[in-house]
């Protein structure tokens, strides 16, 4: 069990720390074992010193229905070169020891059911990492299962919206939410579209008209500096995934400042 | 208890709609209107004017008096392979098609394995003049070339599934990908009682014509609607989906699935989920999957292209955890013998995921005077090669 002082410091994990400052966020998504089994430690510290507020730390699944491209091949490399849920709490037992900046793990569900739901919270909150983000894991599931197993480890849980949601389900979401909101920025899979259109834009003003009690931090078809500073017009920031996988798969871990700096 | 979906999907624990937020417009826009839409006289006209007169339905329930005299009970053959396009997958792509286009979608995609349903929905894509993108797993377009091709003739374009394994499984992932990204005009025909709710109950009851014509048709031919077991084999189980409907709540009746064991249960080489699976999520639903223990899903074996699919519907599922249904595993060589058993008995060459079905003589008794409906879920033309080349024919 849980004391209430150290309640009161999770609810206030890094997540929630990092939304206040005042600038717009840049969060990198990985995959871990990516291109390299032994590369997840040193890409998360090469993040945070090249200036990233934020990384979600992709554990490999072999059906990554949300997923394009780019993304799948680098979780199909991942596992092949045996990365695996236990694998990667061993890999970061000592990231606080280096490392500050908030944690996410981002997945797929059924990894993290046959770890055991409660288990894989309880390592998280171990590790010292402060939110999950299972794409297929609905709203109603969490909220009626494992809602409970969250909080009593301090995990924030992030959910997803798209440009089809409707505004009666965002407001759901937003009440569900104690952290940000992950806004897709199309109908498509990661990697998928290059740039913002029209429905983008529509979409960014809908959702910042909504005056969200949450943050929202945009996600998908975010590649550069241009698409960054766009996203994050009204948005609090905004991911990179596929963008940075492709950027490891041709110049591997050595250069990750450079990627970062073309960024912002 | 019921056997049948809950108004949230779940049979049991199982079922559900484990999907991506991406998808969870276009899940929520059928659920909400799948029942409805089904229940409108114009569609019920539509759906059985078209089962009769462009499937053939109702299919003959046929006494196999050969094999009864054998087995020393009663068998009957519901003739599912007499189907327009060879198997009962069409009874579902009928139902979808009419289903997508009271929905106003304009475009329809599937995903295919073996190549059956992928026939089936162009097929029926080809009768409504709707384009068809149907997703095939590479390795798959390469062993079933005269499905693809009939696919092409009937105006589908078949995408090839590169990634992963490069099977069934991927192209349904593939699928899922396509939907993500065309939320608005797209309809995705999922194939079999699977995928996130209300896939796995919408298919069951555009199948369940099948127990529906046992009902009467034994009725006429026993003096009684109730078999004693009906049979049929599960890849993800919508021909036994259909097969065992209308009999699901009906504890009388033994309800007995078969799966293919491949190369045998003890072998790394198998499809026998109900033997070898655990419970987790494969596309969009909560069943019993063959995964390793890591939650990664495996791929699975059969000698039979339609049921190599590392899971079952939920349906299933639940049948098998609760004890509702009697699984059996049938190895490739059992399902070959009784493939070519039945074709010398009865003259009626089945698909060798039907073959599995007829293997049940050799695990199980049965008394003089039960009644046996055996689903004949599909002809054997498009596995003729497989045939050739084991029997050296």
């Amino acid at each position: 069990m849980l004391n209430s002082f150290q309640h009161l410091q999770n609810t206030m994990n890094r997540i929630n720390q990092k939304l206040k400052e005042d600038k717009k966020l840049l969060s990198i998504y990985f995959t871990a074992g990516y291109p390299d089994l032994n590369d997840t430690v040193q890409v998360i510290q090469d993040l945070e010193k090249s200036g990233v507020d934020m990384v979600e730390i992709g554990l490999p699944f072999s059906d990554p229905l949300a997923d394009g491209p780019t993304i799948q091949e680098s979780s199909t490399t991942a596992l092949h070169n045996g990365m695996h849920t236990e694998l990667l709490f061993e890999q970061l037992k000592d990231i606080r020891k280096t490392v500050q900046i908030p944690l996410i793990v981002m997945g797929y569900f059924n990894p993290m059911l046959q770890y055991g739901v409660e288990a894989f919270c309880k390592k998280c909150h171990e590790i010292g990492v402060d939110g999950i983000i299972m794409p297929d894991l609905p709203l109603d599931v969490y909220q009626n299962e494992y809602q409970a197993i969250y909080k009593k480890y301090g995990l924030v849980n992030v959910f997803l919206i798209t440009p089809q949601t409707s505004d009666a389900r965002i407001r759901e979401i937003d009440e569900a939410s104690d952290g940000f909101i992950y806004m897709v920025s199309s109908a498509s899979t990661t990697g998928a579209k290059a740039g913002f259109g029209d429905t983008q834009e529509a979409y960014f003003n809908r959702i910042s008209e909504m005056n969200l009690k949450n943050p929202q931090v945009v996600g998908f078809g975010i590649s550069n500096a241009e698409t960054f500073a766009h996203a994050t017009q009204n948005a609090k920031g905004a991911i990179i995934g596929s963008a940075f996988i492709k950027h490891l798969t041709s110049h591997g871990v050595g250069k990750i400042d450079e990627f970062v700096s073309s960024i912002r | 208890m019921t056997y049948h979906a809950n108004e949230k999907g779940y049979y049991g624990e199982f079922g559900g709609a484990f999907i991506p937020e991406m998808l969870y417009p276009n899940c929520e826009e059928l659920r909400s209107n799948y029942l409805r839409i089904m229940a409108e006289p114009s569609f019920q006209e539509e759906f059985h004017q078209l089962l009769k007169d462009y499937v053939g339905r109702p299919t003959p329930l046929y006494f196999a008096e050969r094999l009864s005299e054998k087995y020393q009970t009663k068998i009957y053959l519901k003739r599912e392979d007499l189907c327009h396009t060879g198997a009962h997958k069409v009874n579902n792509t009928i139902g979808q098609i009419l289903m997508a286009k009271k929905l106003g979608k304009n475009r329809i995609i599937a995903e295919t394995g073996a190549g059956q349903h992928g026939v089936a929905t162009a097929t029926v894509c080809a009768l409504m003049g709707i384009q068809c993108v149907v997703y095939m797993g590479e390795i798959d377009i390469a062993r079933q070339a005269p499905n693809v091709a009939r696919m092409k003739m009937l105006g589908a374009e078949v995408r090839s599934a590169l990634s992963g394994s490069r099977t069934l499984k991927d192209a349904t992932n593939e699928a899922i990908r396509d939907w993500i990204n065309n939320p608005v005009d797209t309809h995705y025909i999922i194939g079999s009682v699977v995928g996130p709710h209300p896939y796995p109950d919408m298919v069951a009851r555009f199948q369940s014509v099948i127990s529906e014509e046992i009902k009467w048709q034994l009725k006429e031919k026993e003096g009684r609607e109730n078999p004693d077991y009906v049979v049929a084999c599960v890849g993800g189980g919508s021909n036994a989906a259909g097969t065992y409907y209308h009999y699901l709540d009906k504890p009388e009746v033994g309800i007995i699935a078969v799966e293919a064991a491949g190369k045998g249960i003890d072998t790394t080489e198998s499809a026998a989920t109900s033997a070898l699976g655990k419970v987790g999520i494969i596309h969009g639903s909560k069943s019993l999957l063959m995964q390793t223990p890591d939650g990664q899903i495996t791929e699975p074996y059969s000698i039979s292209a339609g049921l190599d699919y590392p899971g079952v519907g939920p349906m299933h599922a639940h049948l098998f955890t609760s004890g509702r249904g009697e699984f059996i595993s049938v190895t490739d060589d059992e399902a070959m013998t009784a493939g070519l058993e039945i074709s010398q008995m009865e003259g009626i060459i089945p698909a060798i995921e039907t073959s599995h079905a007829f293997a049940i003589f050799d695990h199980r008794k049965f008394e003089k005077e039960d009644v046996i409906v055996i689903n004949l879920s599909g002809r054997g033309d498009k596995d003729l090669q497989t045939y050739i080349d084991y029997f050296k024919l």
